[in-house]
């Protein structure tokens, strides 16, 4: 005799914008295998699914799922947004690199998708299971999109560091877990907490290892310092296109759990990890910012830019309140937009059979092409946070979250390090506007790449010009209002 | 009855060797079987607190990450030989063209 279970399909309702790119996930290896002829499609297929989820997860209620393993509130919903725009992004500009991608668009597109879905559960994870599962289906995919090109030396050496140190970071994660699990006897992360609460755990040696433990691990993905030894090497080794996602969406969704983990997990041990992260931040700036300081290519200099940028963003978890938190969101969503236009800028210069990814590439630009150099300069001030930019508004909000909190010495030296970083983001500013371009550099633009770059800029500069509605929007989201 | 204090130490060590593997070999392969190592050390960890906790999520746990391991081996594996194509080496010293 056979017993069967009542199903309740309505329980899958929360993760049906998931379960939905899933499917488009598949989908795509089915139309790149049975329709080879109509792969310049897949890209916008691409696009329209992640609006739909876009669309679906605005329109959401907050809603409690699996029993607490996957939370879909305002937290995660802010996160899920900046995931989604940095993959919409990244698929608009795909089309500059049809000529490398070529026969690999199915693959390119699915392996994207199957990430976002992993960085979604990151963002909603509310169990240190479905934590570290999202964690692991966000990264494995982007194992295999750093190496996609094998023929070419640097990008399989870029994936196997890139692999080796994410595997290792999931370990020492793990570990930390198992520890938590075995001082509370639970995974579940709210429970967690009101253990540690109610059982006095705060001082005790293991849980103190624990959070050595998550920390590291944790800051290897978010590539803080003094863990970050892998990121120059991958970012410059990866094919561009894929760099610029990794910046952003996956440290993004890093952020996401960083946040979850510490803020709701372990608020009793803020008076440990707050000033541990503090120093952290501050060695994470002034190591991204003065190594970006002597870098003759201009992917590797981003990439230690990216570094930096993780520092100020940790700026916001010091507190250890909402408000910090939404200071950390709002940066994220600042730096998305003006760090896929750098990289979109980047790419533009990249022309067949020479990658042009050295900062002397950039000179004299402005009298070639004024509007490419314009928006370069645009995002640069940003990145450099000079107002009227989205750049200035996002570090304002950080330092004024950290300076709240009492972190007065951190606040000095990331205004210090933001200085220094002006040299080198200007030092391109000042090769494109003052110096003489040495060949012909001929640019062309893909419908896709023209839209993302319209939109880097709108983000980049619409957000500096009415910064309090996102701000308003995120605390609104933060506090269930 | 074997006590849970000793599991939890076999569980350290074995990650301890793993930690200290990865660190100081200079083999892909080698340092990829050291994460493996790391890995159980967490598994057995989870399985023994759960069988002393009389609480089965840590089991739960083991068999999802006994599950990640085996797709993360076959994408690691994947990598290393295109590694080895390219290179003729997976040795971490060959790997030195991106620096800066």
């Amino acid at each position: 005799m056979i017993h069967t279970a009542a199903v309740s399909w309505t329980a899958l309702e929360p993760i049906l914008p998931e379960l939905l790119l899933i499917g488009i996930g598949v989908l795509l290896i089915g139309c790149d295998l049975f329709l080879p002829r109509q792969r310049q499609l897949l890209p916008w297929l691409t696009v329209l699914g992640c609006l739909t989820a876009l669309a679906m997860i605005l329109a959401a209620q907050p809603v409690t799922a699996f029993g607490g393993m996957f939370l879909a509130d305002g937290y995660a919903k802010v996160f899920k947004v900046i995931c989604l725009g940095a993959v919409i992004l990244t698929t608009l500009m795909a089309g500059q690199f049809r000529r490398l991608i070529g026969p690999r668009q199915g693959e390119y597109d699915s392996l994207l998708l199957f990430s976002l879905v992993g960085m979604l559960l990151m963002a909603s994870a509310g169990d240190l299971m479905v934590l570290y599962l999202g964690l692991e289906l966000m990264a494995l995919p982007v194992y295999a999109l750093v190496g996609l090109h094998k023929r070419e030396q640097r990008t399989s050496e870029a994936a196997i560091k890139y692999f080796l140190m994410g595997a290792f970071a999931s370990a020492l994660l793990l570990f930390g877990m198992s520890l938590l699990y075995g001082l509370t006897g639970t995974t579940d992360i709210g429970r967690i907490a009101e253990l540690i609460a109610s059982r006095n755990l705060a001082a005790n040696p293991a849980l103190l290892a624990a959070l050595g433990l998550l920390l590291a691990g944790l800051c290897f993905k978010v590539a803080v310092a003094p863990f970050h030894l892998w990121t120059p090497d991958v970012y410059e080794g990866a094919p561009t296109l894929v760099t610029a996602f990794m910046s952003v969406g996956p440290k993004a969704a890093g952020f996401a759990i960083f946040g979850r983990m510490l803020l709701e997990g372990l608020p009793q041990l803020q008076g440990h990890w707050g000033p541990i992260l503090a120093v952290l931040a501050l060695l994470t700036m002034a190591v991204g910012n003065i190594t970006a300081l002597c870098q003759h290519s201009l992917k590797r200099m981003l990439a230690y830019s990216s570094i930096a940028h993780a520092g100020y963003a940790v700026l916001g978890l010091l507190p250890g309140t909402a408000e910090g938190m939404a200071a950390t969101m709002t940066y994220l969503v600042v730096y998305l937009f003006m760090n896929l236009g750098a990289f979109a800028v980047l790419m533009l210069l990249a022309a067949p059979g020479q990658s042009r990814e050295s900062i002397d590439d950039c000179k004299g630009l402005a009298t070639r092409h004024p509007v490419v150099a314009a928006l370069m300069l645009v995002f640069l001030f940003s990145l450099t946070g000079i107002p009227p930019t989205g750049g200035f508004i996002g570090k304002f909000y950080l330092l004024k979250a950290a300076f709240t909190a009492g972190y007065t010495l951190t606040v000095v030296g990331a205004v210090l390090f933001s200085a220094i970083s002006a040299y080198f983001y200007l030092r391109v500013v000042r090769l494109m506007y003052m110096s003489e371009a040495e060949a012909p550099v001929s640019l062309t633009f893909s419908p896709g790449m023209t839209a993302a770059l319209g939109l880097c800029l709108a983000g980049a500069l619409g957000l500096g010009l009415f910064p309090g509605s996102l701000l308003g929007w995120i605390v609104a989201a933060l506090t269930g209002s | 009855m074997i006590p849970l204090s000793w599991y939890l130490a076999l569980a350290a060590i074995l990650f301890c060797i793993g930690v200290c593997g990865f660190l100081t070999r200079r083999n892909v392969i080698i340092m990829f079987l050291s994460i493996e190592l790391m890995l159980n050390g967490v598994n057995l960890n989870l399985v023994a607190l759960s069988h002393f906790l009389d609480s089965v999520r840590g089991q739960a746990f083991t068999f999802f990450i006994i599950t990640v391991a085996a797709a993360e081996a076959a994408i690691g594996l994947g990598i290393a030989i295109a590694l080895y194509r390219s290179r003729r080496s997976v040795h971490v010293d060959t790997i030195n063209h991106l620096k800066g």
